[in-house]
This record gives structure tokens, sequence and C-alpha cells, in this order.
């Protein structure tokens, strides 16, 4: 009988035991290379989609070109589709554990910093130092967006961008308005809202990102691209305070208020805070001429392109790009915020050698131009233009001229925290549930809160 | 006896292992967090520090946190304790001793809502409040124009949604309550001269207390924790306006990159959950 019990509680314990290495082990086997003695390379990046022009650009050609190169080496590619607010999350939580961490991953600038000053990304000081592209070729201001706080490289630029107005010059013919679009001060832009709103009902006059859900889009293609162009910015280099508190911040908050609520010259609120409020605004109201301005970014009209998501014939007749203003048109008359997207090496990541070399093939003349052409961007390397079909690109003279006004955001790995709060107060105030007066005061209320009182300053 | 006693312990081993793995520890290292300034990333994420009380401070004076709160008791009141559980009650009463193809209709159509996954819910919601939705073609028949529910009206929106998907539940814990009444007591009162409102608060509800408290229990604690169905439908907007208590939670973790403020979040609706469970067991007089 005694040994009876025995065997069934041996029985019992040897049963839990099972039950919980099974319950263990199920993250390990995943890793492991695709054949024998190669190494693999997993590289990710923000998917917009099926038509996403990254993974397509990936596809057509480059691996093989690589791998037939290196046969030692095998690139996966593993995209994330979400919203650029959601891709952050995932790839941080991604880079915490070596069995997930990516070998390399695109890396938006705003949060490089941030990712850096948490250790998930590996310096690259030693590599650049050895690549001879680094000193001459790539664009000097830009190298400062990958740099973190302890003066060390975390990332290599691959797309460098800018923003200010499209519009299509039909809608704005029919309304009167001139072509060119050139406007001088805010008040210009608010007027030509007006007048499309007046004359051709049906037509929504101005697409600002305002909806929480499209991220960091929302600080810089909407409030830090009207916020630069008044004579405050968001951060004061000098002091190294975050301004919380400024007319140019009540003003900018005014302006939004404006457009939505007191002209209602915004997209619906249905469009504007959907996550993908932007895509909506390019692939369907502007071709279907139910859109006449959007602010975004330089790249954005690469969505008409013949190998775009919504393709339009003769597009530079149709569409145009217009510099932002400054406020009242203050020196130097228009301004952009300047962005754009790098190359990072997770510090998890298993095979950084390998990693390395795929990097600085991406990144080579032909493949960081033909990268930029196929999604519309600037390329963050100065021979790009020596490339064949750079500058002859519809609108890309255009968005290059604006580089010589270019804001870029506060380095600062606090930025995230600050732009977060922006973020909801933008859509609270263009939702009209939020006086811009109130916004402005919750943020320094915000901001103080979440930084302590010595990170910040009221102008 | 002592034997027993051994080999008990041994049974429960596995369990208790597993329990302690998979739940004492996670909720200590949630109660630890939610005193340290942990962050998804920045500097914080590297260096873990205690903070004391902070993020409780920060929490109580935080505006968009005392309104999460409010959203959180309209929400939990209208679609939890007024919708579902009124509404699964009366659907449960109206459906008693009816013939049983009508009670298999019925039956089938509201808990078509239960069965669906929370976000093909969502998504039929959108669909159906969504500005060409089905709701303003419904009234456009009637004239009206159409109007932007998720918009105008987002908390109703996401209220009704959730009433939608939870009913069925609360509906049939009340049939099974209903069918164990015995017919001759109720058949007693109405030879006594008991009106049918009058059998319902002396007899009906009373003999179901308990079936009433247990769902109200879970109907509650399910309520408080919906995110799915708010953040697909509204992402908490617009503004804050149907930004609940689990919305801002996530909104701090994973879109401001706060996790200890975030875990502190948490904490707090743990302990509205416990304050709600404990409210209704002594409100109702019942032992659970």
């Amino acid at each position: 009988m005694k040994t009876n019990k025995l065997k069934v509680s041996m029985t019992a314990a040897m049963a839990s035991l099972l039950l919980l290495t099974t319950a263990c082990s199920g993250g390990n086997s995943e890793s492991g290379a695709a054949a024998e003695g190669q190494e693999e390379v997993t590289i990710t990046f923000r998917s917009s989609g099926s038509e996403d022009t990254l993974t397509k650009y990936f596809e057509s050609g480059l691996i093989d070109e690589f791998e037939e190169a290196n046969p030692d080496i095998k690139i996966n590619i593993a995209p994330v589709l979400a919203s650029e607010g959601d891709y952050t999350s995932k790839i941080v939580l991604q880079m915490k554990s070596p069995d997930t961490a990516p070998d390399i991953v695109a890396e938006d600038t705003s949060i490089i910093k941030s990712d850096a000053a948490a250790g998930y990304l590996e310096p690259l000081d030693t590599q650049v130092a050895g690549w001879s592209d680094w000193q001459d070729k790539f664009i000097e201001n830009l190298k400062a967006g990958v740099t973190g706080e302890d003066g060390k490289i975390y990332g290599v630029p691959a797309t460098s961008d800018t923003r200010g107005i499209w519009y299509n010059k039909e809608l704005f013919a029919e309304a009167g308005l001139p072509v060119p679009f050139q406007p001088a001060n805010w008040e210009e832009v608010l007027e030509a809202a007006r007048t499309i709103k007046d004359k051709l009902p049906g037509v929504t006059p101005l697409n600002l990102i305002v909806g929480k859900s499209s991220g960091e889009g929302v600080t810089m293609q909407t409030l830090e691209m009207l916020l630069y162009g008044t004579n405050d910015t968001l951060y004061n280099d000098e002091t190294k305070k975050w301004v919380v508190n400024s007319p140019g911040l009540l003003d900018s908050f005014n302006f939004i208020n404006q457009v939505f609520n007191v002209d209602q010259t915004g997209t619906s609120m249905q469009v504007a805070l959907n996550g993908q409020a932007g895509s909506i605004a390019f692939q369907q109201l502007f071709p279907q001429d139910k859109l006449a301005m959007a602010v975004d970014g330089s790249w954005a009209g690469s969505t008409w392109f013949e190998n775009g998501a919504a393709p339009i014939e003769n597009v530079e007749e149709k569409m145009g790009f217009a510099p932002f203003p400054t406020q009242n048109g203050q020196e130097p008359g228009a301004i952009t915020m300047s962005g754009g997207w790098a190359w990072s090496i997770p510090a998890q990541s298993q095979n950084k050698e390998a990693a390395w070399k795929f990097l600085e093939f991406l990144m080579n003349q032909e493949n960081a131009t033909a990268r930029v052409v196929a999604e519309g961007n600037l390329s963050p390397r100065n021979d790009s233009v020596d490339v064949a079909g750079y500058t002859d690109r519809t609108f890309v003279a255009e968005a290059q001229a604006l580089l010589d006004v270019a804001h870029f955001r506060p380095a600062n790995d606090e930025y995230a925290t600050v732009s977060a709060q922006i973020q909801s107060l933008v859509e609270s105030v263009a939702s009209g549930k939020l006086a811009p007066a109130d916004a402005v005061q919750q943020l320094q209320d915000n901001v103080t809160r979440s930084l302590g009182e010595d990170k910040v300053e009221v102008k | 006896m002592k034997r027993t006693s051994r080999s008990a312990f041994l049974f429960l081993t596995p369990s208790v292992l597993l329990l302690l793995i998979f739940f004492i520890v996670p909720i200590i290292l949630t109660v630890y967090f939610a005193f340290t300034n942990m962050a998804l990333t920045g500097s914080a994420a590297q260096n873990l520090e205690f903070v004391g009380f902070r993020n409780f401070t920060n929490m109580f004076q935080d505006p968009d946190f005392r309104i999460s709160v409010w959203r959180t008791l309209v929400f939990l009141i209208f679609s939890a304790v007024i919708g579902q559980v009124v509404l699964g009650f009366i659907l449960a009463l109206l459906m008693k001793e009816k013939n049983i193809t009508f009670r298999r209709i019925i039956g089938i159509i509201v808990i078509a809502g239960w069965v669906t996954p929370e976000i093909v819910v969502a998504f039929c919601m959108v669909a159906f409040f969504s500005d060409n939705g089905t709701l303003n073609q419904i009234i456009g028949w009637f004239g009206i124009s159409p109007i932007s529910w998720l918009f105008s009206f987002p908390m109703v929106s996401v209220i009704i949604a959730n009433i939608w998907h939870g009913t069925a539940f609360s509906m049939m814990v009340y049939q099974s309550a209903l069918d164990e009444i015995p017919k001759d007591i109720e058949e007693a009162a109405t030879i006594d001269g008991a009106g049918s409102f009058k059998i319902l608060s002396y007899i009906t509800i009373p003999m179901v207390k308990g079936s009433i408290v247990t769902n109200m229990m879970l109907v509650t604690l399910q309520t408080l924790g919906v995110f799915t169905l708010i953040y697909t439908m509204t992402g908490g907007g617009p503004g804050t306006a149907t930004q609940t208590l689990p919305v801002f939670m996530y909104n701090q973790a994973f879109v401001n990159y706060q996790f200890g403020y975030g875990t502190a979040i948490s904490l707090v609706l743990l302990l509205i959950g416990i304050v709600a469970s404990l409210f209704y067991m002594k409100s109702m007089k019942v032992k659970v």
C-alpha cells in the first residue's frame, strides 16, 4: 500500500515537472540558420500593408544580389504591420530579448535617442570609422539625428524628408485660387481653405494630421510645422529645457482650432481620428478630387507615382507641393521640419557582423538612392544627385529646396514623452473637446509632472 | 492521517507551483513595478529606480486620470449594471415559459452577440455606427440626415456595443435561475391574490438573489477590463471622450512608454474591482 502511494505521488510530481518544462521551452526553437553554416540576418521595418514600398524594394532582387555575393549569409525580411505608434513599442519589446531581437531594425529618428539611452541599440562607432562612405558621402547634419546622448553613433540615416502643403491644382483653379500656391503667412492658408469651402461644396479644404492614433505625425506634421513658424520653439537648446508654455504654442493650437472648429475647413473627425488618416487622404480623397490641401511629408506624393498605391496620370499637372509659410511671413518666409528613418543594429542581435555587412550594402550609393527614389524621400547621401533619376523625380526639387529652412526635432531622450502629450492635446483641440488656452496649460502641467520642474520653462 | 496529508500536499504541488509562477509572482512584481520609474524606452528603461509613491501622487494630480475614472464609472453603470444586468433579466423573464421555438429563436439572436469575438463585435459596430453605416441608412429612411455617431456620441456608441455583446451572458444566467423556481410557489402567491409585480418583487427576485449578485460581479469585473471594443471603435477618443481606465493604462504604458505609471493604474483598476464586488455582496447580504 505504501509503495503504491509513493508511486502515485512520484508520478504526479513527474507529470507536473514535465508540464512545467514543456511550458517553458516553447520560445527557443525558432532561431538557427536556414542552411548549415549560414548566418541569418533578420531585418525589421514598418510596413503599411500589401502595397508597401519598402517591402517591394527588398523583394525586387536586392536580397538575391547580396546573398549571391555572400553565400554564407541569409537575409530574412520581417516587416511589422502596425501604425507608427504601435511599431515603436512592438520593436522595443522585440529588442528586449535575444530570442526575438532582429539583427537590423528601422528606427525613426524621433525615437532613436530614447532607444539608445535604454540600451537597446548597439553603438556603431567602430563600424562607421572603417567605412569611408560615412566620412565623405553622408550629409553631415543628419548624423546628429542618429547620435545618442552619449555622443555615440546608433544608426545609419537611410531617409530624410521635408514637409509642406500638398494641394490639388485643378481644384485650386476651379475655386479661382492662384496656381502655383505660394502662401505668405498662415492667414493665406486659412483664407484659401475658406474659399474652397465656399466655392466647392463636397470638397474637404484642408487635411491636418490630428488623430493621436497617427502617433508622431501629429506632433511633427502638424504642431511643430506651426510652432517653428512662430518665434518660439519646443526646446531651448541653451538652457536645455522644454518650452511648455509660449505665445507660439498658443497660436499653433489656435490655428488647429480655427481650421477644425471655427472655419470647419478640416477633414471630418471620422477620417481625421482614424489611424490611417494619411493614407485615406492621399490614396482616396486627393485622387478623387475630394481634398484640396494637406500638410504632410515630402514622401506622401509618391503615392501617386506609377508604382504607388494610387497612381495619377500627369501627376505634376494635377498636384503641387507648396512650402509651409511662417506665421506672419517672418524670415525665412517658409519653414519645414525634417526627420527620417535610420537603420540600427539592436544590442541583442546575434549576428552583428553579418548585419553590418548587409547594412553597408544597403546604404551604398546605388541601393540607398534606389530606396529613396522608390519611397519619394530625400537621400541622406550627398552623392545620390549623381545617380540617374534622383533629382529629375517629380516634386523632389521642391522638397530638397526646403532642406535649407529645415528644423530638426529636439535631440533628447525625453522627446517621446513630450510628443505623446502633444499628440493627445492636438486631438482634443481638433475635436473641439478642449480650448487652445487650456491645451497649453495642460501641456505645461502634464510635461512638468512627467519630467520635473527643472526640465521645463515658460516663455 | 499523516500519510494522507503528505500525499495530498504532493498532489497539490503542481497546481500550487503553477499558481505561484503564473499568478502570485506576477502580482507581486506588478505591485513592485508600480513603485518604480520603469519605462519602455529612454534612460529609465535601463536604470530601474524605486520612486516611492510618485506614480500614485502623479496619478491623483493628473486630470486625465480623474476623467478616466469618471468615464469608467459611466461605462460600467450604463453598459454593465443597467444595460446587461437589467436587460438580461427582463429578457429572461419575458422568455420564461414561452413556447420552445420562440425561446430558441430569440435565444440564438441574443447569444449571437455573445459568441462573436470582441474584435469582430467592434468591427461590426464600427460598420453599424460609421458615417455610411447601417444606423445612418435606417434613420435616412425617415428623412433624418446622417450623424457621425462615433464622433458625436462616442460613449453612447461603445455602451450600446458592449450591451449588445454582453447581455446574452446575463440572460443565460437568469434563465437557468428562473427555471429553478418551483411553479407551485408562484401559483400559491397568485391564489393568495398577489399581482404579477408583487410576485416579481417578493418571490422571483429574492429567490434568484444569489444569481443576481454573482452575475453582477462577473459582469462588472468583465466590463472593467473591456479594452479591445473601445480601442478598436474609438481609440479612447475623440480626445478623451471614451478613455476608460484600461485605455488610459495602455496609453501610458505603450504610447507614453511609462510602464511604472501604467502598472500603478492597473493596481487602482484592481482596487475598484474589489470594492465593487464587496459592495454587491454586502448590499445583497450574500455570501459567495
